[in-house]
């Protein structure tokens, strides 16, 4: 499902976010992505949509070599995969719904069809009768299950999360963690970068921990 | 094919909600590209005028044939009838020639101190052929016929008059590509500051999936959008210009007896200017958003 091997990132300033890690992640697994600020989570998880590309090494996801990837075949690779940003990149110029509705729209589905699947993923972050609001009238723990709801719409097989419990309280990054292992127990294969040592501990799932930028435990 | 024509509806809607949600933006650039496209259809509204006053004052250019006197008519009259050059000829006595100076304005009293009217036979030519060159060669050749004691012809009116056309179509189409890429280079900024705007969107768009084409083609009907929406304000300018125009042209038009007064654009070619404007508009678009989405 996704393989890592032999991955560097060198950015361009020189700085190397990664160097020579090598893990693959099966279909329906989960994982944590760990490590200290800078370790090189944030890399690890862009390089698979192709966000980033590797300096050195493959990446492949659902058997495609995404850093040999041409420019036109990234956004369909990236429909297959739901993301979930550290800083939700919503737009604040649209309601909850166009939020949610925004990935259906570069796609074939049908209008009805579209909006039965917004609801639908609404429903399962607990926003449904939110639809009109404006995401700036959520709070930081709403805003984080629209971007969620936002990311399964296109019923991915693939969900990456970036920090998603990060600046939330116990109660919101708990619900929040609730919603994606969900997504897990019904097949998704999941992969949640975050720095919160407990948290990973109290689910005792595979973690890949990151020391600048090394593989230390997968 | 269904998805590719909704995705267009809805890229064309969105550009639509964009130009209505900045009213005053898009109402100042329409005006600007407007006056810039009205410039050059008024002058070939001018030009197109003009070119009927002179189709309507029959400025044909004629060759005047004056005989010695003593000169026999009916002897010129068969090789005048076989020259294929000459599309019609009449014959003015020097009785009638005198008949038309003495009607003319201001001349009566000159007329009626002569003694003798010291006026030839002539004829006057119509030629096939108006081009200047023609025209010598005709003359040169009436010249030579016996008889003949002065070949008059009006070449150098006509050649200045194909001169001046000439110069001020050049005018006028230098005009309008220098307008025309002042079109282009309005639409480049509105939609490069368009690009800024909405920049977040269009990351999170390509990060969630959309494809270049999705992302781009809102710009581009923005950009036709706008530049149709400047080829109407530019109808609008031209015919309220030539209305205030018509108001003096009246007047003078009246003066020589005539109705003429100056026409608005034919209905091809009005269409002709609100697409060029369009297809302008969508070109600035598209150097834009080929320079600032990468």
């Amino acid at each position: 499902m996704i393989g890592f091997s032999g991955v560097a990132k060198r950015y361009p300033g020189g700085q190397e976010a990664l160097k020579d890690v090598t893990f693959s992640l099966q279909a329906g697994e989960l994982a944590f992505v760990t490590g200290a600020s800078g370790a090189g989570k944030s890399t690890l998880l862009k390089l698979i949509p192709a966000i980033e590309r590797p300096s050195a090494g493959s990446v492949v996801v659902n058997g495609q070599n995404v850093g040999a990837l041409k420019r036109a075949a990234l956004p369909y690779l990236r429909r297959h995969l739901g993301l979930v940003f550290q800083d939700h990149k919503l737009l604040y110029d649209r309601s909850v719904y166009d939020n949610v509705m925004l990935p259906l729209s570069f796609g074939s589905l049908a209008p009805r069809d579209a909006a039965r699947r917004v609801r639908a993923a609404l429903d399962k972050v607990g926003l449904l009768g939110r639809e009109r609001a404006n995401p700036i009238q959520l709070s930081g723990g709403e805003q984080q299950r629209l971007a969620i709801a936002r990311a399964v719409v296109n019923r991915p097989t693939v969900l990456i999360a970036d920090e998603p419990t990060a600046n939330l309280d116990e109660d919101s990054a708990a619900k929040i963690l609730d919603i994606l292992l969900s997504f897990n127990q019904v097949g998704v294969t999941l992969l949640v970068a975050t720095h919160d040592q407990a948290l990973v501990a109290r689910h005792g799932r595979r973690v890949l921990r990151l020391e600048a930028g090394r593989l230390a435990a997968a | 094919m269904r998805t590719w024509a909704r995705q267009h509806r809805e890229a064309f809607a969105r550009a639509l909600r964009r130009l209505a949600a900045q009213r005053a933006a898009t109402l100042l650039n329409a005006l600007a590209i407007g006056v810039a496209l009205a410039l050059p259809a008024g002058g070939y509204a001018l030009l197109s005028g003009l070119k009927a006053v002179a189709q309507r004052t029959s400025f044909e250019p004629q060759v005047s044939v004056f005989l010695k006197p003593g000169a026999v008519r009916a002897e010129l009259e068969p090789r005048l009838r076989a020259d294929e050059r000459i599309a019609a000829w009449r014959f003015v006595s020097r009785d009638q020639a005198l008949a038309e100076l003495r009607g003319t304005e201001g001349l009566s009293d000159v007329i009626a101190a002569l003694e003798r009217n010291p006026l030839p036979d002539s004829f006057v030519l119509t030629a096939r052929q108006r081009g200047a060159g023609e025209l010598d060669a005709l003359a040169a050749s009436l010249r030579g016929l016996p008889g003949v004691a002065h070949v008059q012809v009006d070449s150098a009116w006509a050649a200045r008059l194909a001169a001046i056309a000439y110069t001020a179509r050049l005018a006028l189409a230098a005009l309008a590509i220098v307008l025309g890429a002042g079109l282009v280079a309005i639409t480049f900024n509105t939609i490069r500051l368009q690009i800024l705007t909405q920049r977040e969107e269009i990351e999170v768009s390509q990060l969630l999936g959309a494809t270049d084409a999705f992302v781009r083609r809102p710009f581009f009907y923005l950009g036709a959008l706008q530049g149709l929406a400047g080829g109407l304000v530019a109808l609008a300018i031209l015919a309220a210009g030539l209305a205030v125009l018509n108001q003096g042209v009246r007047e003078i038009a009246q003066a020589y007896g005539s109705s003429f007064r100056l026409a608005f654009l034919a209905p091809a070619e009005s269409v002709l200017v609100v697409g060029t404007s369009a297809v302008l508009g969508w070109l600035g678009s598209l150097i834009s958003v080929s320079r600032h989405l990468r």
